[in-house]
């Protein structure tokens, strides 16, 4: 192996860990990757702190990388641990708590840290910022407690905490210095529009105000006005800007100005092996406070440091998008322009759109919008293409919804924006590289297009957008909302993508499927069994059944506890039993010394804790076969007594149950499938709440499908009315087999049938009788392939010599006690 | 070295079984009276050792899915790697882990 140089990165924020995967993509070998990050938590999408503290999302949503992301890369991971020191003479870096870490290259990608406004009392408790899951944490904790909360800054982040504040139900009020809310991003007709909107939404603002003090004793109590006013509050948050985090790299003799200053390929200025990304920089004199410059800067210092030729940064013209809910306002570039510009405008402040491009020589040199803001990134392509525009003056500000608007504008832009055009302004993605994703990629789905470009992966502001391509590539029929997401995180291909893989390329074995679908490792346990069964459905008679990739239930055929020991739950079909069985049943729980015989809420009997080693001789010994109350397979048939007891029954519900029990069992299906059978409409077997759940009537049977008695109580529809007991056979191996089809892994059929629709199945096992008769006739060759019993198969395994048998992790090897511990 | 001696006459290398008795993917269980170790054999035959028993709630780890150098616990699901003993984030805690070789297709475990 050759040797690694060793990279350290401080900082383990959005643009930093950015420019890491930059560097893995450029040559994944290259670096022995170490990273020191301050906050508890891997790399997380700080823009998206704010749909956090509102609720909308986990803090689990918004991970970016996850630990396993470190690790499968190989990256030491160092979370909590504030870097004290680079000591550049020895190459190291040195931690608050000694920890020491030497570089041959070094990155800094400190971020920034909330500007506190130097005024009395901002020590006090009840004063904080908005940077971080910390303080998104203490927001909400504050919100319980209390009840009025102030905002300084009428910024971009002070308006998402304060609507975050009111969504946490605290009554709040946005104090800001300039008469402008946005102002760096707004002119005044936006501004103007923009306070008027949250003002609706229930935002007190405090605009042109001057805040001079913090008033309280140890809790802030109130703010102090350079008017001599003062204004309530038990919670401050402080949004009056941001400082680049420099210090540390200037107490290490590392030039800086506003930032850390840097080349045009992000390495400081005073040593070429310390690097600088991120909101710590400053470049030509300019530091960024969004994502999408970091991003490029990212890129940038990833070809350099890989030696991928010389690729320079040249700066940055910024967009900005507000996220705050129920308003769109965007703006790019100068858009205040001066009072000699060329300006184009469009104002409708009752219908609150208002739309402004300021030209420079016949080209766009900024604009703002508020209300309707589709157009904005068409217009930052022009102006990053310095498009002569005189020809489309007077149409311009009517931009992409004048080409034929018939309701679905949005559509409409998407298919007649250029090519070129960014549509991710975070992560400069443009809408060639997402049709690309979905034509070549395949890619089906937001989701999917995210993972493959990133795009809509940051702030989230053009997912609208990349919806509408999705449209317009697939055809306005895809319905986006519900399409599916990844097996697991192992993959990138839905159930439904996978199914079809095994299926045309004709996959038989789980390592074959992973290895020809591109998986990431070896799988684990939510795909791998998914696989099995999928393969099993798809290929009954070639399929090899993998016991690796069973959960240890279906591998050992009995279910786990939580002392290590298994239960063993025979089938007693239809819940009817024998005098013979039940002495079987005692005279093998009394000779393994079986601690607990339990009736089961299944109608049959179970003997729980059960050791490991003895369960081959305890499936001998009961010689009954194995009621699989441990697999994704059929679990019981509940009858009632029914027609040969009942004063009320109509029809002979225990035999019907022994039928189908007899007919299915030993099958195996996408989750348990649990039926029963009723003699009247009393419904003693709970049929209602039943996967299938069949109903005597006089004259028939009525079906019912997709209830669950489980966690989420669902009672069945109504499927159908049958005459026949064959009827009842034929239409429950149909809809068997159209679940064991159709479901995705570990999907209940309640879970599954409101995903497919009733309707659908009604139609298709119902009254599509061709489509019936196939699916009777797929499950009934299913069914032929299914002789054998896995216990018998365990007995008849351990009469085999020892080094022939299959099934050996039953035994344990015993070995002499050794000294060793003792 | 006499402190090698003197361990040497405590901890030793115990024969167990062939590498085929152990499933690929699986693992067996070895018992010595005092304390149970899980052998796993990966994907690529290496064989590993480690207490079975998973820190969380002492699942035991031989019966859980083998995925790389790494078995995820039957009970909770857990994921253990074999090579260190730690448990992957976002859990946290550890295993013992037991040196193995294999001799002429027997294996070794050192106890
Ligand atoms: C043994 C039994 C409880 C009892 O003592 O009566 C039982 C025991 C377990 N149930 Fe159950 N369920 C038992 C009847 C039920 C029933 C009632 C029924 O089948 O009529 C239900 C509700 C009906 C339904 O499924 O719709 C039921 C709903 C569940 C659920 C929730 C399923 C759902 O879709 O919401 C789980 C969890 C799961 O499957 O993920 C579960 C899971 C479990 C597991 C397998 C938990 C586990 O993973 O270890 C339990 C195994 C204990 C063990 O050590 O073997 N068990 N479980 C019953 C076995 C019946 C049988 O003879 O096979
Ligand atoms: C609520 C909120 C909303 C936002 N919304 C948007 C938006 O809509 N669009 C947009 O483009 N941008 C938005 N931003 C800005 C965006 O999040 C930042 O521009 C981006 O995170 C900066 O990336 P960075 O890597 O430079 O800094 P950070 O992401 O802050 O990462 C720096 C990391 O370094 C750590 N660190 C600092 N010093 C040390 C040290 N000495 N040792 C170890 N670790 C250290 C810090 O703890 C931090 O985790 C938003 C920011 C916030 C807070
Ligand atoms: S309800 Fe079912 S899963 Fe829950 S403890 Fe009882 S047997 Fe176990
Ligand atoms: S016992 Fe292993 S995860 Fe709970």
């Amino acid at each position: 192996m050759t040797a690694q140089k060793k990279l350290v990165m401080i900082g383990n924020g959005m643009a930093g860990v950015r420019a890491i995967e930059e560097i893995l993509d450029a040559n994944p070998t290259m670096f022995d990757i170490t990273i020191f990050g301050a906050e508890k938590h891997p790399n997380y999408n700080r823009i998206l702190l704010s749909p956090v503290l509102a609720g909308e999302m986990s803090i689990a949503d918004i991970t970016l990388n996850d630990e396993h992301w470190y690790s499968d890369n190989g990256i030491t991971l160092h979370l909590d641990k504030t870097v004290e020191q680079i000591q550049r003479g020895y190459k190291k870096v040195i931690t608050e708590d000694g920890t020491q870490s030497e570089y041959d290259q070094l990155i800094i990608a400190t971020g920034s840290s909330p500007f506190m406004i130097p005024i009395p009392g901002t020590d006090k408790e009840g004063v904080i910022t908005f940077r971080n899951i910390d303080d998104c944490n203490v927001m909400v904790e504050t919100a319980k407690q209390y009840k009025r909360a102030a905002v300084i800054g009428g910024g971009l982040l002070g308006l998402e905490a304060a609507k975050g504040l009111i969504n946490l139900g605290m009554e709040v009020t946005v104090v800001h210095d300039q008469s402008t809310l946005m102002n760096m991003q707004l002119d005044e007709v936006a501004g103007e529009m923009l306070r008027i909107s949250l003002q609706a939404q229930g935002m007190d603002l405090r605009l042109a105000t001057l805040t001079t003090a913090v008033l309280g004793k140890e809790r802030v109590t109130g703010l102090l006005f350079a008017d001599g006013t003062t204004l309530d509050c038990d919670l401050l948050v402080m949004a009056a800007g941001i400082r680049p985090n420099k210090a540390l790299a200037e107490a290490s003799g590392l030039y800086c100005n506003r930032g850390i200053i840097v080349n045009d390929h992000m390495q400081t200025v005073t040593d070429p092996s310390v690097y600088a990304v991120g909101e710590c920089t400053e470049h030509r004199g300019v530091t960024y406070g969004l994502v999408a410059p970091l991003f490029e800067q990212a890129r940038i210092l990833a070809y350099q440091i890989t030696g991928q030729g010389l690729k320079s940064y040249e700066g940055s013209v910024v967009s900005t998008k507000l996220k705050v809910s129920g308003v769109d306002v965007f703006s790019a570039g100068d858009f205040k322009g001066s009072p000699e510009s060329d300006v184009i405008e469009y104002l409708d402040r009752a219908g609150g759109t208002y739309k402004k491009l300021v030209l420079e020589d016949n080209r766009i040199a900024g604009t703002v919008m508020f209300g309707d803001t589709v157009d904005g990134p068409n217009f930052v392509h022009m102006m990053q293409g310095n498009k002569d525009i005189s020809a489309q003056r007077s149409s311009l500000l009517f931009g992409g919804s004048v080409l034929g608007d018939t309701g679905h504008s949005g559509v409409d832009m998407a298919s007649a924006m250029a090519a070129d055009t960014i549509v991710c302004g975070c992560n400069g993605i443009t809408k060639q590289t997402i049709v690309d994703a979905i034509v070549k990629e395949g890619c089906m789905t937001r989701k999917e297009v995210t993972l493959y470009t990133k795009a809509a992966g940051s702030c989230g502001g053009c997912s609208g957008l990349v919806d509408q391509i999705l449209a317009s590539v697939l055809g306005a029929t895809i319905d986006v909302a519900t399409q599916d997401e990844p097996i697991c995180d192992c993959t990138d291909l839905t159930h439904e993508q996978v199914k079809l893989e095994i299926k045309n390329q004709q996959l038989t074995r789980v390592r074959r499927v992973m290895d020809e679908l591109g998986w990431k490792g070896e799988g684990c346990h939510i795909c791998r069994p998914a696989i099995n069964y999928y393969i099993g459905m798809i290929w009954p008679l070639k399929a090899e059944d993998e016991r690796s990739s069973r959960v240890v239930n279906e591998k050992l055929h009995a279910n786990i506890q939580k002392d290590g020991t298994f239960s063993v739950i025979p089938r007693i079909h239809g819940g009817e039993t024998t005098a013979d069985d039940l002495i079987r049943i005692g005279e093998v729980a009394r000779k393994y010394d079986v601690p607990t015989v339990k009736i089961t809420g299944g109608q049959r009997i179970s003997l729980f804790g059960v050791k490991k080693e003895d369960l081959v001789n305890v499936w001998r010994d009961l010689d009954m076969p194995s009621g699989f109350a441990y697999g994704k397979a059929l679990r019981t048939v509940k009858t009632c007594v029914g027609s040969k007891w009942c004063r009320f029954g109509t029809q002979d519900s225990t035999s019907m149950g022994i039928d189908l029990e007899k007919e299915f069992e030993r099958m195996w299906s996408p989750a348990k499938v649990k039926l029963a059978v009723s003699g009247c409409p009393r419904n003693c077997a709970e049929a209602s709440i039943k996967d299938l759940g069949v109903v005597g009537v006089k004259g028939g049977w009525e079906i019912y499908v997709g209830g669950n008695g489980g966690v989420k109580v669902r009672a069945g529809d109504l499927l159908c009315m049958l005459e026949t007991d064959d009827e009842v056979m034929q239409v429950t191996k149909a809809y068997l087999q159209y679940y064991r089809e159709t479901a995705r892994h570990n999907e209940r059929t309640a879970r599954w049938l409101e995903r497919i629709g009733p309707e659908t199945i009604k139609q298709d096992i119902v009254h599509d009788l061709d489509l019936r008769r196939a699916l009777v006739e797929r499950m009934d060759f299913y069914l032929t392939t299914l002789t054998t019993d896995p216990w018998r198969d365990c007995i008849a395994d351990e009469a085999r010599p020892v080094e022939m048998r299959r099934f050996k992790e039953y035994t344990p090897i015993d070995i002499p006690v050794t000294a060793a511990n003792a | 070295m006499s402190s090698d001696v003197n361990q040497e006459a405590t901890v030793k290398w115990h024969s167990i079984c062939a590498v085929q008795e152990i499933p690929q993917l699986g693992a067996r269980t070895v018992r010595t009276g005092v304390m149970e170790v899980a052998l796993f054999r990966l994907s690529d035959d290496r064989i590993m050792a480690v207490d079975n028993q998973c820190p969380h709630q002492q699942g035991p780890l031989a019966e859980g899915i083998v995925s790389g150098a790494t078995v995820i616990c039957p009970l909770h699901a857990r994921k253990i790697n074999l090579q260190s003993g730690a448990v992957l984030p976002p859990d946290s805690g550890r295993v013992n882990t037991y040196p193995v070789k294999v001799e002429n297709g027997q294996v070794l475990l050192r106890l």
